[in-house]
């Protein structure tokens, strides 16, 4: 039953990709259509005197000016505390430079910009606070940390007392910035409003979520709004909620009564749909003399916007409290409020910068107690969830660092700083663990098997470039025994069985034990019609039949879909199912993890630093595809050796405006700064989280990226950096 | 980006008559001025495309090198006499940009390339450069990619080009044409003007004025030469510092040196000091030391680029001993 799943099979949208077949949100055009773009605060706090658009109004093809003066008013009593609320042109307050403070809509995109260009606003400009650091000391308890599902804080043993006892201990601070997503498409939304019905057509990672939050602010119902969403090109977290573009665009399309397309810029994708938060983090390990964790404390401070746009609340403490045997651990988790945007989930939130601090940490009691860091991290392994206090379903994390040390050649590592050199450039060697929760929600899917033996299978969940749709074909044939070009698998739209949000690295795990069950539902229904006919079924029992190759088998007789069907007088079979959470959430702890391995070459007298060989070992369950699955590691890595070395969104503190929101000056990685990425899969499957065994690798692969490359920056020139990103004035001899 | 018209001429005098009215803007590569226009920066009524006009050609003459001011970055790097006779040029080239934007970029249009100052950049800032008397925020901000040298207290915006900084240490002149026909010469080290109290006033270009060609002399220094850049990212990014150096030896000692410096400067930053301290030398560590250390003279650095003071003496002694080597 297992041909397809865990081959390396192409993307089952490729073609469509590489084409211009795909459409993505911005390409959905229609009879009618206009354009909508932003109005933006130029200023970081205050309120709105006036808004005068009485030019723009009166410009060639301009069809309305939406200010808080005229703006529809929303249902904003009605959200639940995850949607984003604000700013929606509601009121006249300002809360962040580059806030939307209007929304201009035109007959072309062109007349829409000059339009904006030509509003003018006058503010009463209030005191501005831009930069956390600056009031750290003002830091405050999140309201709903993790949903308000638990307490920020955790504590248990004394941490703080084994410290002081302690043989080898480290205390230090490590800060990350500000960054941004960055996917390749900017966020966008066309809206059409049909009466009370609202279609619209954006790039999300959650249709439901979307469909929700516009439902509820709009005061229409839920079944009035449909989202189709059937490709994203990119998210990692940026398109996870509904933010206000998306809003708008709605709101402006009811104004003017047409369709409303609204994309946006580069640069304002540094100021709409949120960021990854700064973070300072004050971390204290302590070990024994055999290197044993005695101590763990990880006070975490992170950035929040103004609390009245919302809160998140990056989880940086929570991979400390899990990941090492230790019998003492303290973790804390602090917002400081600046005047910028609301913050949100960037791949691997709370991990990324988290671990980055915590391996960080530990490479620098490694340092303390003259030890190997792979021997430290395998002296503390575990095999349970010390903060939970249950057993890991699976944890191979030993494996990880046996395998991925092996295939980089860890044993030849000279551990002294500026020991290794190729010619002139200092060469370094670090390495860093990687753990991501094993996440799994309920999901739903319905398959509708047809007459000429293709199957078609709905499930309203996304495909954000992962590879959703691949994967999903893989189980669906598989399941059914039909082949892969039979299978249709659809998603991204609201009229689908309903799917959470693709965030959190669950889609692979919610989803698919739907559609497996779905399938199984569909089967039992199919033979049902072969059993209930006496002359096909006569004296048999589900049991005895099978179904492969587009066929029922019947013992000694094969029966052909299409005559399965025309003898039951039916056109085709349909089944929906729905599945839950992980099979072992109750009683295990769900987490994967790996090993990350750099290499670094620094040039000794200019401290450019370039990463120059990469191996990372993952136990992430059962791969599905063997080729999106490396693909999944090969971005993460990616991801990661940019925030180690090359990305920050640079505040300028006056004015709390970016200095470097576009492409050219905020850097992301290219080909030359990545080099060969070697990728292991530890095997194993883990059945507590999903039936199949696999885990969602969109995050893991990110986390601890970061840490292996600052530990190998150490190694290369002795220089400790504990703020990213690390630059080269930071190892400037 | 506002609406403009837009006019290709057929011939220089048409075009230099069409563009000496305010508001008009010469167009070639379009690949700062597209941006800046898509940003609000730059908001011309009309664009004045080039596109038809001859200035094309590369010449690689026994006395110089001349360069059509519409010969793509592409081309010139790839000209085999450019590599030969003027490595610092086709090293140069080669480390601005990305393929796609050498493909269109010119010449001209990159000896005219705007800062890439992140408060010029977007008009939600005060920018002196953008908005004379508006202030310059960057001045106490954001400025770790700014230089720190001929900077003045309204301006310390980066002059973002490498090609311009290989062609200063090469004695470039270019040739300009303007109104009625009149031509003229400009040294490339004069044609950039220091901010001062007028940072938008960037050139010597008058009204119209265009550049036709880049006229490289031939010299001994130039075919030892080469270009070094720093940056953080390995590709794709403008300088953190660079070096343009072009040596002359006689054995191993000094006879000539050009030395300029990029990622420092508010224009192409020619070393004349250095020059000097190098030449009747003999080419080493010790002599390359000595004269890089003069190298930041004048350097007011701020708070985020000071490290570009050492790392810009470090950075021309590797490129010299690259070139002497």
């Amino acid at each position: 039953m297992n041909a397809l799943i865990g081959q390396p099979i192409n993307r089952v949208d490729g073609r469509l990709k590489v084409t211009g077949g795909a459409k993505y949100a911005a390409e959905f055009d229609m009879p009618g259509l206009v354009h909508a773009t932003l109005v933006q605060s130029t200023i970081a706090a205050g309120t709105i005197i006036a808004i005068d658009s009485r030019d723009a109004e009166g410009m060639p093809g301009v069809l309305a000016v939406i200010t808080p003066d005229n703006a529809e008013k929303l249902k904003l009593e009605k959200a639940g505390q995850e949607m984003v609320t604000r700013p929606l042109l509601q009121d006249a307050q300002i809360f962040y430079n580059g806030q939307p403070i209007a929304v201009v809509v035109a007959d072309t995109l062109d007349r829409a910009l000059a339009a904006a260009a030509a509003v003018k606003v006058t503010y009463r400009q209030g005191e501005a606070v831009t930069i956390m650091d600056s009031v750290l000391d003002q830091a405050y308890r999140p309201k709903h940390f993790r949903n308000g599902e638990r307490s920020p804080d955790s504590n248990r043993g004394d941490a703080d007392a084994a410290f002081d006892a302690a043989a080898a201990k480290v205390q230090a601070t490590y800060t990350t910035p500000v960054e941004h997503h960055n996917p390749m498409e900017p966020h966008a939304t066309v809206a059409r409003w049909d009466g009370e019905r609202l279609t619209v057509w954006t790039a999300t990672q959650g249709i439901a979520g979307t469909q929700r939050t516009l439902a509820t602010l709009f005061g229409v119902p839920v079944s009035s709004v449909r989202v189709i969403c059937p490709f994203v090109g990119g998210g990692f977290g940026c398109k996870g909620n509904t933010w206000p573009p998306a809003t708008l665009t709605a709101m402006a399309a009811q104004k003017v009564g047409r369709p409303v397309k609204l994309s946006l810029t580069r640069r304002q994708m540094y100021s709409s749909n949120g960021y990854r938060p700064r973070t300072v983090q004050k971390l204290r390990l302590a070990a024994d003399a055999q290197g044993k964790l005695v101590a763990m404390r990880h006070d975490g401070l992170t950035q929040m916007s103004m609390p009245s746009l919302g809160e998140f609340a990056e989880p940086v403490g929570l991979a400390t409290e899990m990941l090492y045997a230790c019998p003492n651990v303290a973790v804390t988790h602090r917002l400081v409020a600046v005047n910028q945007g609301l913050p949100t989930y960037m791949r691997a939130p709370g991990e990324a910068s988290g671990v980055f601090a915590l391996e960080s940490a530990m490479d620098e009691l490694a340092v303390a107690l003259k030890m190997d860091p792979v021997e430290l991290r395998l002296r503390n392994d575990t095999d349970r969830d010390g903060h939970a206090e249950k057993p890991f379903s699976s944890r191979k994390l030993a494996e990880c660092y046996r395998e991925g040390a092996e295939a980089f050649g860890w044993s030849r590592r000279n551990p002294a700083p500026r020991s290794m050199r190729d010619g002139n450039a200092l060469i370094g060697w670090g390495v860093a663990t990687a753990t991501y929760p094993a996440n799994r929600r309920p999901a739903s899917a319905a398959v509708r098997l047809n007459a000429d033996g293709s199957v078609h299978v709905f499930s309203g969940t996304q495909d954000i470039g992962t590879g959703t749709y691949t994967v999903m074909s893989q189980v669906v044939a598989d399941t059914l025994g039909v082949p892969l070009n039979r299978v249709r698998f659809l998603l991204g739209d609201s009229a689908y069985p309903p799917a959470p949000t693709s965030g959190g690295s669950t889609t692979v795990a919610s989803v698919s034990p739907a559609v497996q069950a779905a399938c199984a539902a569909v089967r039992q229904k199919l033979f049902g019609l072969v059993l209930a006919d006496p002359e096909t079924g006569g004296g048999f029992t589900a049991a005895d039949l099978s179904l492969q190759n587009g066929a029922v088998y019947v013992p000694g007789r094969r029966l052909p879909l299409a005559q399965v069907l025309a003898r039951a007088g039916v056109e085709s079979v349909e089944a929906g199912a729905s599945s839950g959470e992980a099979e072992g959430k109750a009683g295990y702890s769900l987490h994967s993890f790996g090993a990350q391995f750099a290499e670094v070459r620094v040039d000794p007298e200019l401290g450019e630093i370039r990463v120059s060989r990469y191996v990372g070992a993952f136990d992430a369950g059962r791969i599905l595809n063997a080729k999106t699955g490396r693909s999944q590691l090969i971005g993460g890595i990616t991801y990661g050796i940019g925030m180690a070395l090359l990305e920050a969104t640079e505040t300028d503190a006056e004015t709390g405006r970016y200095v470097n929101a576009n492409l050219a000056e905020y850097l992301v990685p290219v080909h030359p700064d990545v080099p060969t990425i070697q990728t292991i899969f530890v095997a194993g499957e883990d059945t507590q989280v999903d039936p199949l065994g696999a885990r969602g690798i969109g995050e893991l692969p990110m986390v601890g990226v970061a840490a292996a490359i600052a530990n190998a920056v150490y190694h290369a020139t002795g220089v400790r950096v504990r703020d990213l990103p690390i630059r080269l004035e930071q190892v400037l001899a | 980006m506002q609406s403009f018209s837009y006019l290709r001429p057929a011939d220089a005098d048409a075009a230099i008559a069409a563009a000496a009215q305010p508001g008009k803007k010469y167009i070639a590569g379009g690949t700062d001025l597209m941006q800046l226009m898509k940003d609000d920066v730059e908001r011309p009524a009309q664009i004045v495309d080039l596109d038809a006009l001859p200035y094309t050609k590369i010449e690689a003459g026994p006395d110089a090198l001349r360069l059509g001011a519409l010969a793509t970055m592409s081309d010139v790097a790839a000209h085999p006499e450019v590599a030969r006779k003027y490595p610092v040029i086709a090293q140069a080239l080669l480390a601005s940009a990305s393929p796609q934007l050498r493909n269109m970029a010119t010449m001209g249009g990159n000896m005219l390339q705007r800062t890439r100052c992140g408060y010029f950049r977007d008009t939600g800032f005060a920018c002196n450069k953008r908005e004379p008397g508006s202030g310059c925020p960057a001045i106490h901000g954001q400025n770790r990619l700014l230089a720190i040298l001929g900077g003045s207290g309204h301006c310390i915006a980066t002059h973002p080009s490498d090609l311009a900084v290989a062609l200063v240490a090469l004695d470039t002149v270019l040739e300009l044409r303007g109104a009625n026909g009149a031509t003229r010469q400009v040294a490339l080290g004069d044609f950039h003007k220091l901010p001062g109290d007028t940072p938008h006033i960037e050139t010597v270009l008058q009204p119209g004025e265009l550049i036709t060609a880049l006229v490289v002399p031939a010299s001994a220094a130039a075919r030892r030469s080469g270009y070094l850049k720093v940056r953080d990212r390995a590709s794709f990014e403008f300088a953190l510092v660079s070096a343009a150096v072009a040596l002359d030896l006689d054995g191993g000692v000094i006879r000539d040196a050009r030395i300029a410096m990029g990622g420092v400067g508010t224009k192409p930053w020619r070393l004349p000091a250095v020059e000097g301290a190098l030449r009747g030398h003999q080419a080493g560590d010790v002599a390359f030391a000595a004269a890089a250390a003069q190298a930041p003279e004048g350097a007011m650095p701020a708070v985020q680029n000071a490290f570009k003071v050492k790392l810009m003496q470090k950075t021309l002694v590797r490129a010299l001993r690259t070139v002497a080597a």
